[in-house]
């Protein structure tokens, strides 16, 4: 066991040396906790919009008021020529624009129907579909306030009021993105370090040509691989304090769960991490290929996983491959413990599918490793 | 040969796999009245293609653990004097519950939620009026979306801009980024040293060969995103090419600066990684629009090329517009251009005399 502590030792002292990556280990991961935090934010409001006022009345002006005050708009300019509305959507300058036609305000006041146009800046679907949902959610407002005033004089025996839905968000009641996202930047910062500095610690051993010299040594193969790993492994551990500590201090992102559970967990999200680091070193001569093959690991897991954009929508073949992205499964369990407060007994699918990837990984890659040795 | 195959199959993975439409949501409906009303307001629900009835519960206690699961999205509750409060005229307090986790869906959820309460409410007071022989009260303001660019709302239309600047962008600056620091580690540096030629002249040796397969990329990106994804090009080809030309050189530029400046091949793939790839991402409004980051993040994404390459992007590729609606961002992105290019001839040059 003590020859294993050896290599341990060793690795830290050349990771010390080596400032440059001490600094990316430890600079990396501020940088995307910052990025991620203060940048990635899909809070969906100040959705920018414009007006075309062609009635220029009472209620026109009524109705427009209404979008600011909802909080989701920001009110760029109001036009009174139709024309005047293409600069808006063309040049991005609106999401939106709402036309009002000429004699909205005598219609209304004569019990008729009016039609409101609006016009949707579909290249940036996102806002697009937001801000239509919101703006028909005030216009219905509207629509009700008028209806129940038009009840209330023609027949003011009849009170009929409909239904105002209680909304209540769970787990994240201000809706903030950032609890959603940050939880996930500490899965990607522990998936990034951990399988890239294990990939290159090795490949640089054989590009330096001194994994010969290890392998001369009295080391048995397992030993060796166990001293390779150890190291990052604890990396990965403070990493996971440090990123922790900055979410829940620095942004305020609550941990609900337990916090020994996430410590628990984690490691069986790093046999999956680690595993693929050896693994790609079995496949790769020189570090600039590590690299690249460690981004070929590492992008499909970002964006199949769930972590922005949603499993639900992508199509079923899809979906199906992202049955085999173990960052899928860690991303449900942080989330959960981040933000639920769930147990181990609803984490339980997950927890087992990790623990079952990260061993066959670890598996396959320990015995491609010992056949590279031999 | 991976600079230009490299950039397609990334297209075609992410342009797939990345959808932000919010539909067919898991609900979990408890109805505790189930009345001719309840459901009536119920189908209201699943009548859209937004929520897909997964589960009929008994108990409130199912919503929590459905939820914790990760089995259910929303919930909604009906309470057991729907139809009473409604016809008293009371609100009635249906209850809705929202799995806050994911906030873009939550977010787009409540929208529907609302519109379709709404919109139930008015019919109701439209309908029972009916019934009494009015008929004159109708739905005071009728709206009449119509999307322009992207009918469909489809988000795919809006990705691939993105993705194709993302591509791009990381493909080219990591390429190059490595041809100066290679010649480095090799030694070969001291060849070119030798040589009579000047910084500039190394620039564009070196650059050129790169700048050429890019655009060879760009194409490939271009037609695939064509063939698969049926987006075309709406506006003048003239202006995309320009675009991209000038994206490409602040790539470019940006891939040689760091080559000069990182002392080995690992070092300049790290620092190409940092620059490009969670930036280009994060800081061009690729996916996060940029109106809802802080004021100094938004400063920040002045400096990033992918920033106006989108808005050029989507304005010729989807909407179809001119010069006047992105000659502002074809200005800067060339001003981006020169200021790389002219910061890594002169670290060119330095290293040239200190090697």
């Amino acid at each position: 066991m003590s020859r294993v502590g050896h290599i341990i030792r060793k690795e830290f002292i050349q990771l010390r040396r080596d400032r440059r990556m001490f600094f990316i280990v430890f600079f990396s991961p501020v940088f995307q906790l910052f990025l991620l935090g203060y940048a990635a934010n899909l809070d969906i409001r100040n959705i920018p919009i414009v007006f075309c006022d062609l009635d220029v009345s009472r209620t026109s002006r009524d109705f427009i008021s209404r979008f600011p005050a909802s909080g989701y708009f920001s009110l760029q300019a109001t036009v009174y020529r139709l024309k005047d509305v293409d600069e808006y959507i063309d040049q991005g300058k609106a999401s939106l624009a709402v036309i009002l036609p000429q004699g909205m305000g005598r219609r209304l006041a004569g019990r008729e129907s009016t039609r409101v146009q609006v016009i949707v800046d579909g290249a940036e679907s996102q806002s697009a579909i937001v801000g239509l949902n919101y703006a028909t959610m005030i216009g219905l407002r509207f629509s009700r306030q008028i209806l129940l005033e038009r009840l209330r004089s023609a027949s003011p025996g009849i009170s009929i009021r409909g239904v105002e839905p209680e909304v209540r968000v769970w787990y994240n009641p201000e809706l903030r993105s950032r609890n959603f996202l940050i939880p996930g930047v500490l899965a990607m910062v522990l998936m990034i370090i951990t399988m890239m500095l294990t990939s290159l610690g090795i490949v640089k051993e054989k590009e330096l040509g001194t994994m010969e010299q290890l392998m001369v040594t009295p080391m048995r193969p397992h030993e060796l691989i166990l001293g390779k790993l150890l190291p990052f492994f604890l990396i990965g551990l403070v990493e996971i304090a440090g990123v922790v500590a900055v979410a829940v201090f620095g942004f305020g992102v609550p941990v609900k769960g337990s916090v020994w559970l996430l410590f628990g967990l984690s490691p069986i999200f790093m046999l999956t991490t680690l595993g693929l680091g050896l693994f790609i070193s079995t496949i790769s001569r020189n570090q600039q290929q590590a690299m690249l093959s460690a981004a070929f690991f590492i992008i499909p897991q970002i964006i199949l996983s769930g972590f922005v954009f949603p499993i639900e929508n992508m199509p079923r073949l899809i979906q199906g491959l992202t049955y085999v992205i173990p960052l899928r499964y860690f991303l449900v369990i942080i989330r959960g413990l981040f933000l639920k407060a769930v147990g181990l007994d609803a984490l339980w699918d997950e927890t087992a599918a990790l623990v079952v990837f990260g061993l066959a990984i670890l598996a396959l890659s320990v015995l491609r490793f010992r056949k590279k040795l031999e | 040969m991976l600079l230009l195959v490299l950039p397609a199959f990334l297209l075609i993975m992410y342009g797939y796999a990345l959808n932000f439409d919010v539909k067919h949501l898991a609900l979990a409906v408890l109805d505790q009245e189930k009345s001719q009303r309840s459901r009536d307001f119920l189908d209201r629900f699943l009548n859209t293609e937004y929520f897909d009835l997964r589960f009929n519960l008994d108990n409130m206690r199912q919503i929590d653990e459905l939820m914790g699961k990760g089995k259910i999205q929303l919930a909604l509750v009906i309470p057991r004097d729907f139809s009473r409060t409604l016809l008293a005229g009371e609100e009635s307090p249906v209850q809705v519950i929202i799995d806050g986790g994911d906030t873009g869906i939550a977010g787009t959820a409540i929208g529907y939620v609302s519109a379709i309460a709404q919109s139930y409410s008015n019919r109701l007071v439209i309908d029972t009026m009916k019934k009494a022989g009015r008929r004159d009260f109708v739905l005071p303001v009728d709206y009449h979306p119509r999307v322009w660019f992207n009918p469909e709302l489809r988000s795919a239309l809006f990705l691939i801009p993105g993705l194709m600047a993302f591509v791009l962008m990381i493909t080219v600056v990591i390429s190059t980024s490595f041809s100066v620091v290679r010649e480095i580690e090799r030694g070969s540096i001291e060849q070119l040293i030798v040589s009579p030629l000047k910084p500039a002249e190394l620039i564009s040796g070196k650059t050129i060969p790169y700048a050429l397969i890019s655009f060879l990329s760009a194409h490939s990106v271009l037609l695939f995103a064509f063939l698969l994804f049926d987006v075309s090009i709406k506006g003048s080809y003239a202006w995309l090419l320009l675009g991209i030309l000038l994206f490409l050189l602040c790539g470019l530029g940006l891939g040689l600066l760091i080559s000069t400046i990182a002392s080995t091949q690992q070092m300049a793939f790290m620092l190409a990684i940092i620059s490009t790839m969670l930036p280009t991402f994060i800081l061009s409004g690729f996916v996060f629009p940029i109106r809802n980051m802080p004021t100094i993040v938004q400063a920040i994404t002045y400096i990033i090329p992918a920033r106006y390459f989108l808005v050029i992007l989507r304005g010729v590729m989807l909407k179809g517009v001119g010069f006047s609606a992105f000659g502002r961002e074809l200005a800067l992105l060339a001003g981006l251009a020169s200021l790389t290019l002219f910061l890594s001839a002169v670290r060119m040059g330095k290293t040239l005399k200190k090697g």
